[in-house]
């Protein structure tokens, strides 16, 4: 529990004296991090822009699907992966947004939030994704009234209460680890069958408070001032019914925070970013990373290794194919 | 009473605070007969004070020493405020205890009190030093929350910087009847003069666009 980082706000000078930049990363997450490593050692020079260190981790309580740890929590993890990085001096611009990314050809220009613009030869997304919403009837109405998205952060609230989790992925799973210490009742609600781990289902399959409702779709959220239910469609009857309760944690996967270059850049249906086998965009100098990205297993272990695969694809490319002054 | 603070994680508060630049104080108030989390509070801070020679602390009754409580606005317990080497309040207070996750906010919170350079881009700074009219802000938090303690720092620096503004963690069960009067659910939520909020760890622009529309 008690991890510590405590920082500067932003460590803003080295980003007014560079002025270009090899390659700048844009989030701090596993992948971002560990592009910035692998980046550094091949004497890059090489800064990272993140709002928040740690990305989706701090979303997770402990990570044992990590090689190395079998045990670890989430914010300990990323606290392992930044020490890393500031122990080789990569400057890290914290607790600011990339506003735009603008193509200069061969470079690129960043837009900050703080009011600067810096310029790099190449540039990295790592922004990874945000909590994939239900898009359904009552959903942004009772946000912060029942329906959440972080377990972690707002189980308290559930104590001795009735909360329904929407999922069936290892996220899910893990939700209702979380909420088992507070909620006296949770409740699954999933459109069709698990998708989690077998190691983690194995976790929940004898608990009393549990409830599992597969193939079933959620319709809306209803309530009050604060929610009080949701509104189900059994897929298997074809018979809608209303399950109540107090709370709904949504854990059904990510959305891409690709609006940066989605319009720069080719992305498929989901906005997700395509990337080639060197993490390179459609875009030359312009590379993704991590849950960003249209590959589809979302996991801690493939973003740091897309980040350290795009840190060396751009090494490469600055040697071979950069088309500005070096 | 066992202790909080185990050998090794004493040893990590120490190195936090070892960037320390100045004398700092903190007044934690609590209430005879006791409190919810009062008896934890005092123990922190009762066991992170020895870690830097450069820390004191003041233990008050809010009934009391209520004119002392009152020039903080203090108006429950457990709250503690942190004071710079003038023994001035610029602003940074704590209702209850920054355990857990806080225990990030709380060290950052006295590093930078102390005197230790922000590092804040200039621009922003001068955005800061133009708020010319009184703001309170109130960051709802949980302790199991991973994203505020970076929303509790963010508001710190800013009562840090300014003298206009004053911002708090609350710690949302602790302060229960405080978190249902402002209907919080989900954390971090933060609440800018009563009736101005942000969802979210918000960088230090969001925190700014939203005091600049008071």
């Amino acid at each position: 529990m008690f991890n510590f980082s405590v920082e500067k706000q932003t460590e803003s000078s080295e980003f007014d004296q560079v002025t270009l930049w090899d390659l700048l990363i844009i989030g701090g997450g596993p992948a971002g991090l560990n592009a910035a490593l692998y980046a550094k050692r091949k004497g890059l020079k090489v800064g990272v822009i993140a709002d928040e260190i740690g990305g989706q981790l701090h979303n997770t309580t402990t990570v044992d699907n990590y090689l190395g740890f079998k045990m670890i929590q989430g914010e300990e993890l990323s606290n392992t992966f930044l020490e890393h990085v500031q122990a080789l001096e990569v400057p890290i611009l914290k607790s600011v947004r990339v506003l735009e990314v603008i193509h200069l050809n061969p470079d690129y220009q960043l837009k900050i939030s703080s009011g600067k613009m810096v310029t790099s030869k190449t540039v990295l997304l790592a922004t990874g994704g945000a909590p994939r919403k239900l898009n359904i009837p009552g959903e942004d109405t009772y946000a912060n009234k029942g329906v959440t998205y972080c377990a972690t952060c707002d189980a308290p609230f559930f104590k001795d209460k009735h909360v329904i989790v929407a999922g069936g992925g290892n996220s899910a799973v893990e939700g209702v680890l979380d909420l088992l210490a507070w909620a006296k009742k949770i409740t699954i609600a999933h459109r069709s069958q698990f998708r989690a781990d077998q190691i983690l289902l194995n976790q929940i399959k004898e608990l009393d408070q549990l409830d599992i409702n597969l193939e079933t779709q959620i319709l809306s959220i209803i309530g009050g001032e604060e929610m009080t239910g949701i509104q189900v469609l059994d897929k298997k009857t074809n018979e809608k019914r209303i399950i109540q309760a107090d709370g709904l944690l949504i854990e059904i996967g990510t959305e891409p925070n690709a609006n940066l270059i989605k319009d720069l850049v080719k992305t498929n249906m989901r906005n997700e970013i395509i990337v080639d086998q060197n993490q390179m965009t459609s875009l030359p100098g312009l590379y993704a990373a991590g849950d960003v990205t249209e590959q589809p297993f979302k996991q801690i272990v493939i973003s740091v290794a897309e980040g350290a695969k795009a840190a060396l694809a751009v090494n490469q490319y600055l040697q071979q194919n950069y088309k500005g002054e070096n | 009473m066992e202790k909080l603070l185990n050998e090794d994680v004493s040893k990590q508060i120490k190195q936090a605070l070892q960037p320390m630049q100045n004398n700092i104080k903190m007044v934690l108030f609590t209430k005879e007969g006791g409190c919810n989390t009062c008896e934890e509070t005092k123990q922190l801070l009762t066991e992170v004070e020895p870690l830097n020679d450069k820390i004191s602390v003041e233990f008050k009754d809010i009934d009391m020493d209520k004119d002392l409580a009152e020039s903080f606005d203090v108006i429950d317990v457990p709250t503690f405020v942190v004071l710079n080497d003038k023994d001035e309040y610029r602003g940074v207070k704590f209702q209850g205890i920054p355990a857990g996750h806080e225990i990030n906010s709380f060290l950052s919170a006295l590093v930078f009190m102390s005197g230790l350079d922000l590092g804040l881009d200039p621009k922003i700074i001068e955005r800061i030093s133009k708020i010319d009219k009184p703001v309170d802000i109130k960051v709802f938090v949980t302790l199991s929350c991973p994203h505020c303690p970076g929303a509790v720092s963010t508001a710190h620096s800013l009562a840090m910087l300014n003298d206009h503004i004053q911002a708090s963690m609350v710690e949302s069960q602790t302060f229960f009847e405080l978190s249902k009067k402002y209907n919080v659910s989900g954390v971090p939520k933060i609440i800018i003069n009563e009736d101005h909020e942000l969802l979210g760890n918000q960088p230090i622009d969001a925190f700014l666009s939203e005091i600049e529309k008071l």
